[in-house]
């Protein structure tokens, strides 16, 4: 019986979010492509972690946890998965598509000479073998991805596959893995940001500004609603081009992609290249003064108006409507 | 110290992407150099401007590549090669990796620079892909890079937090925005391009078997995203029109 490999990325003695998605995919897929579901977790003290991985669907899990393992490294990571795989000879490999998965996983196919599809949103099982869908374009078109041979192997898009039920009377058999653990890039400083802050890529509520904000002196009032939303903040090209705000905070094609349950663009016009990032936003709310910018194009509510007007009276709305909620 | 630098020749991130027939559409395309790629040549520029050598251009694609070579060599890089062969048409992004790295390894750099991602492809595989089948490290998604004797200093950017790398040399390396401003290319510099010397590879100059460049994954069907339900407009004062905001997000989108 073939089975499923997924990798487990853990965060502060945490498995990630993402990694019980890609769990409870595998459990799903299990049932049309046969054999186990086996998750794999590097690092020391990992163990504790089998449980959660196990009650979400996991067979088994296969453990290096080499005190050396503590930090991530592209190198060792790759090889781990990739040893995890040789051994599990599986029909399918899914990897989140985090900052950690996007690093390691390309490494870990072509030392298995496995074809990787990246970004998946959904999969299909036929006869054994897999179809995944996945934008391109930044979601201006999506693609159907077949593979040629086993494994095959996926990123999957973070936010997107459900959770499984968690069920804490499944058990898992836990193996225990080695590797070689020397690696020739090693991380020397981690400098997090400022806690608090809601991670863009990660964030349910994304409130965006752009051009119509005149000038960097004005974005507080972007910032403010944000704020009041609980959201956090985005931005167009344009005026991270202009540099009124630093590049982490663009959304767009050569920016960051979000898929929030809401959306709000304030002052931003609607360019290609900008409504390829945020388009597959759930509610899309477009604050514009021209009616006949194309942000509206892709908008669930329209508001046509002065951003200088709207945002002040929409954040004391927010504020009002939070302080009533609670 | 001898830098490769791997440069995509995508579609224009301004660019209507048009579907039909399950294909993409690229009659009526303009071309660009993928913008991370362009963060790569600059920072390649400005390492061999700091501490001299030579920058080579590596691209893998049909002619119209050339121009995006081209503009690389009027932007200061020395020379470029072009791998250009039918039998790549169909390839993967191993495949692709592949091809890439039987050139770098015929090239002896010191350094691989590319972009984190190609812009429209949006895979992200071939940088941790070429490191591995070259056998050299990886830092991916670099917001800066500092040179030291036989090593680099790399900042990435991940989830939430900046992390600083060390890695030996070779390696490759893959650029994030924010790592540089790239230069235009200066007039002088166009005119110098057109005397500098694409070198174009096939296949059989690389070295590579059709078993090499088979490819493990396919584009079985492409097509166009479900467009979305027509627009809301909200009408009234800027007061009136942000508490119906907040009413409907409530009451019928149930996203506050």
């Amino acid at each position: 019986m073939p089975g499923i490999v997924t990798f487990a990325e853990h965060r502060d003695g945490k498995l990630r979010r993402s990694s019980l998605e890609a769990v409870s995919e595998a459990r799903r897929l299990a049932a049309a492509l046969g054999g186990p579901v086996t998750a794999v977790l590097v690092g020391p003290g990992t163990e504790s972690l089998a449980a959660e991985l196990a009650a979400h669907g996991a067979d088994k899990v296969h453990v290096f946890d080499d005190p050396t393992l503590a930090d991530y490294a592209t190198e060792t990571y790759a090889r781990a998965l990739a040893q995890a795989v040789t051994e599990a000879k599986p029909a399918a490999v899914l990897v989140p598509f985090t900052a950690m998965g996007k690093d390691l996983a390309p490494r870990a196919a072509a030392r298995l000479g496995a074809g990787l599809v990246s970004d998946c949103v959904s999969f299909t099982a036929r006869d054994g073998r897999l179809l995944a869908r996945r934008p391109m374009y930044s979601g201006k078109a999506f693609a159907t991805m077949s593979w040629e041979g086993e494994p095959q192997m996926a990123t999957l898009r973070t936010n997107v596959f459900p959770l499984e039920a968690r069920d804490a009377s499944r058990k898992a058999e836990v193996v225990k893995g080695a590797i070689d653990t020397s690696s020739r890039a090693k991380v020397k400083a981690v400098h997090a940001a400022v806690a608090g802050k809601v991670e863009l890529s990660e964030a349910q509520i994304v409130v965006s500004g752009g051009r119509g904000l005149k000038g960097p002196e004005n974005f507080h009032l972007v910032q403010e609603l944000a704020d009041a939303l609980g959201a956090a903040v985005g931005a167009s090209r344009a005026v991270v081009d202009a540099g009124w705000v630093e590049h982490q905070y663009q959304v767009g094609q050569t920016g960051k992609t979000v898929s929030p349950t809401l959306y709000v663009a304030a002052g931003i016009s609607g360019a290609i290249q900008h409504l390829a990032g945020m388009s597959s936003s759930k509610v899309i709310v477009a604050i514009n003064k021209d009616p006949d910018a194309p942000i509206f194009k892709v908008a669930t509510y329209g508001l046509v108006g002065d951003v200088f007007e709207i945002l002040p009276k929409l954040t004391a709305a927010a504020k009002a409507y939070f302080a009533a909620k609670h | 110290m001898k830098i490769v630098v791997c440069v995509k020749q995508v579609p224009d991130t301004e660019a209507r992407i048009r579907v039909a027939d399950g294909k993409l559409q690229e009659s009526d395309l303009n071309w660009i150099v993928s913008p991370y790629d362009e963060f790569a040549l600059e920072e390649a520029l400005k390492i061999k401007e700091a501490r001299g050598g030579e920058v080579v251009l590596l691209s893998l694609g049909p002619e119209r590549v050339v121009s995006a070579l081209r503009n690389g060599l009027a932007m200061g890089a020395d020379s470029a090669v072009h791998l250009k062969d039918p039998k790549f048409d169909q390839a993967d992004t191993l495949g692709i990796a592949q091809a890439l790295a039987a050139a770098v390894k015929a090239l002896s750099p010191d350094l691989v620079l590319a972009g984190q991602y190609g812009v429209g492809g949006d895979n992200a595989q071939i940088p941790g892909m070429l490191a591995e089948l070259l056998d050299w490290p990886q830092v991916t998604v670099a917001v800066k890079v500092e040179i030291q004797d036989g090593k680099a200093v790399v900042e990435r950017e991940v989830e939430g937090a900046h992390e600083t790398w060390e890695t030996t040399l070779p390696a490759v390396i893959s650029a994030q925005k924010g790592l540089n401003e790239p230069r235009y290319a200066s007039l002088k510099g166009i005119m110098a391009a057109k005397k500098k010397m694409i070198e174009t590879k096939d296949a059989a100059a690389l070295g590579l078997s059709a078993e090499t460049l088979a490819p493990r994954t396919r584009v079985a069907s492409m097509e166009m995203p479900a467009p979305r339900s027509a627009v809301k407009m909200i009408e009234g004062d800027a007061d009136a029109q942000s508490k119906e905001l907040l009413r409907l997000l409530h009451e019928e989108a149930k996203v506050i």
